[in-house]
């Protein structure tokens, strides 16, 4: 490791510098340019939700993965946010715990203003929106895509965004396989209702149906999961649960084909 | 009084000859001017209550508001020189936030009080400032329970059980001290911190317009501070009223 | 996987490391093998470190980072304590570590466990991966060894095990971890952390737990 040279001796001190310094141009030279991107390390899968009759309903599992390892099957990737907002997270879990922080100093802010008017879902979706985008500016970014749900006066909200700051609004939304696996299957299901809203029955089942299709078919889903409503009664989000699954027509195949 | 044309009194960097500090026993005498600030500690919760007159009929009813909470668990109300209150209470959430950057937790009573302690006394030793009007009432829930701190215009703080600041404060100490305050509900300490507040008043603000503002952090607040119950308010109002006119009937018959 | 990977030359806890909590208090686990690529820089590495009173974090990846970082929480700790009068919370310790990481995931590879006990919720253990994410658990592994042990640790912990049942299930991780691992090896170093304090379990290289090799 280099050091400065004593400056009070000026004879030896130069020369030392000039050292210094071309010894450091050249390590310059090696260096690969400073990056900002990172990648995400500990991810969590798909986030469904769509809304129903009485607000807005939610589903994810409780994985964690860590590459391919499922490393954590106990985790929460849907926060209450006030009393009428719901934010669930795929992707980077130490980000989404970092935007969890966010959300309680915003919320800690309003709650300090006591002014009688509480953010509303799209006020937060908003704020979100700008944050992720404000650092995908700075190629920071924070690598979730995440959904935000809400349900006040009488209003339902359902709007996504992502690393890239990338945001729409819809009555489903899915996140990472599921946007592949399960958006088609939702679609679908609110065309064959002619503009008519889900009861809640319904929309478990539909969230239900398509959970265990990704539970069939993503290599990073568990079947562990929690449902969480948003409705003119709050936000609450269920205990872990899980699904019951059909192998048993697998008993009967043999060889691959050939 | 004594200080008066001595010079000792015009800047707190300087002690006097006798070794006070002239500007904040002023400061002091600033806080005494405010209108009654009461807080209780009950066994399951803390109440903070302020009176204020209404100086003007062109004010909405219950704004401007003296009571602020600091973060979800701490509520802090600062008799004596508004505008000076508010900067506290600014520096209070700006030192909370700043707890919850560096240890992701929600700050504790202990702590902010010691916080605020320093900020306060620092206003206490330099010529080019003046020292804080007001005192300063904490009221928080943590995990070790509901604590009440109050804060002097000399930084020295200490945990109460109750404190009074503001007009006729001596009369409202002894009130208090005559509670069982380790037996006493929130909502009981609600009722008698409405009885206090009327009693102690009532010769003071008699005729002119007031309003007295209630918040408490207790177990039915969820260990949240918010406003106390507009009907619990009512009722204690009322009630604190009644016992009033008791005791001007008794007078009577004394006479 | 990293983050930041290790720079050339740079010195690897490949290590495995591990805490549990009981009734009372936490087990603390490593191995002690360092290395340089496959060089065994040091073969009796003490990688359990306290970081205050009752709480000890386990270090994996790079050492330097490591060590910087918990030097970090020590200081903070130390301050913390005498500023709040209290013993810091295992929780407050694990915020600390976790802020450190998240911050600087660019820049370091450190993959963490903090362990401890605190008068306010006994003993927790909590980890803190390579993102800077946190998670308290029940029980934990780390390291490159670890991934070699997840199906036996899955299957034999136990809610509310004996101290001694926790030092067993320790022992048995870490030796099996270590005998598949290369870049674990040398001893396992325990620590017990409960109210009363801080015990040190030494299980000698040749004394390890003995598995099926073949």
């Amino acid at each position: 490791m280099n050091t400065y040279p004593n400056p009070f001796s000026e004879a030896i001190s130069y020369q030392r510098m000039e050292q210094y310094d071309q010894e450091h141009l050249e390590s310059l030279s090696n260096i690969s340019p400073m990056t900002r991107t990172q990648q995400p390390i500990v991810t969590g899968t798909s986030v469904l939700a769509v809304k129903y009759k009485d607000g807005i309903m939610m589903t994810t599992d409780c994985l964690a993965s860590y590459g391919s390892l499922a490393r954590f099957k106990n985790i929460e990737r849907m926060i209450k946010v006030g009393n009428s907002t719901i934010i669930g997270a795929s992707g980077d879990m130490s980000d989404f715990q970092y935007i969890t922080y966010l959300m309680d100093k915003l919320m800690t802010k309003e709650y300090n203003a006591n002014n009688g008017q509480p953010l509303a879902p799209e006020n937060i979706y908003e704020y979100l929106s700008q944050v992720m985008y404000q650092r995908r500016n700075k190629f920071d970014p924070l690598w979730n895509a995440l959904v935000v749900g809400g349900y006040q006066d009488g209003k339902s909200f359902l709007g996504y965004v992502n690393l890239r700051g990338t945001t729409y609004q819809s009555d489903t939304i899915a996140t990472g396989y599921g946007a592949y696996i399960a958006q088609p299957l939702l679609r679908n299901a609110v065309e064959k209702k002619n503009g008519e809203l889900f009861t809640e029955e319904e929309a478990k089942k539909l969230l239900d149906d398509c959970m265990r299709v990704l539970f069939y078919r993503d290599a990073r889903s568990l079947n562990k999961l929690q449902r969480a409503t948003v409705t003119a009664a709050g936000v609450t989000i269920s205990e872990p649960y899980s699904l019951e699954t059909e192998w048993g027509f697998a008993e009967h195949i043999r060889g691959y084909g050939a | 009084m004594s200080s008066i044309g001595t010079g000792y009194d015009l800047s707190s960097s300087t002690y006097s000859l006798d070794g006070r500090i002239f500007q904040v026993e002023y400061a002091m005498k600033a806080v005494d001017n405010s209108g009654l600030c009461i807080g209780l500690r009950a066994k399951d919760g803390i109440v903070l209550a302020i009176s204020k007159l209404v100086h003007s009929k062109l004010l909405v009813p219950k704004s401007n508001k003296r009571i602020a909470s600091v973060d979800q668990h701490i509520g802090m109300v600062c008799p004596g020189l508004i505008a000076d209150g508010k900067a506290l209470i600014k520096r209070a959430r700006a030192e909370a936030q700043n707890y919850k950057d560096n240890f992701r937790m929600p700050i504790s009573g202990k702590m902010i009080a010691d916080r605020m302690g320093q900020f306060v006394q620092a206003y206490t030793l330099y010529s080019s400032v003046r020292p804080f009007g007001c005192s300063t009432l904490i009221a928080t829930y943590d995990s070790v329970g509901p604590s009440l701190y109050m804060i002097d215009p000399s930084g020295v703080y200490w945990g109460y059980f109750g404190c009074a600041v503001g007009k006729n404060k001596q009369i409202a100490k002894a009130e208090i001290e005559k509670l069982k305050l380790n037996e006493l509900t929130s909502r009981q300490a609600v009722m008698e911190v409405a009885r206090i507040m009327y009693s102690v008043m009532e010769d003071d603000i008699k005729d002119r317009d007031y309003e007295i503002e209630y918040t408490w952090i207790c177990d039915e607040s969820d260990k949240k501070h918010v406003e106390v119950p507009s009907d619990l308010i009512e009722e204690a109002e009322r009630k604190a009223k009644e016992s009033l006119d008791d005791d001007d009937d008794d007078d009577m018959d004394d006479e | 996987m990293n983050t930041a990977p290790l720079k050339p030359g740079e010195v690897s806890l490949g290590t495995t490391i591990m805490a549990v909590q009981f009734n009372g208090g936490v087990v603390v686990g490593a191995d002690s093998r360092t290395t340089t690529g496959s060089y065994i820089a040091n073969r009796v590495t003490d990688k359990l470190t306290q970081v205050h009173d009752h709480i000890f974090c386990c270090r994996s990846g790079s050492a330097a980072d490591t060590q910087a970082i918990a030097d970090i929480v020590h200081y903070n700790l130390q301050l913390l304590a005498a500023q709040e009068g209290e013993e810091p919370t295992v929780q407050k310790a694990a915020n600390l570590f976790q802020q450190l990481v998240y911050q600087n995931k660019d820049a370091l590879s450190a993959g963490i466990i903090v362990g401890g006990y605190d008068k306010y919720n006994g003993g927790s253990v909590y980890s803190v991966p390579l993102g800077g994410s946190l998670h308290k658990q029940p029980f934990c592994i780390g390291g490159s060894g670890s991934t070699y042990i997840y199906g036996f640790c899955d299957a034999e912990y136990k809610e509310n095990m004996t101290k001694e049942e926790c030092v067993d299930f320790v022992k048995r991780s870490v030796a099996l971890a270590m005998s598949r691992d290369g870049s674990s090896g040398g001893v396992i170093r325990l620590a017990i952390i409960d109210k009363n304090g801080v015990e040190r379990i030494f299980v000698p290289g040749n004394q390890l737990p003995q598995f099926f090799e073949g």
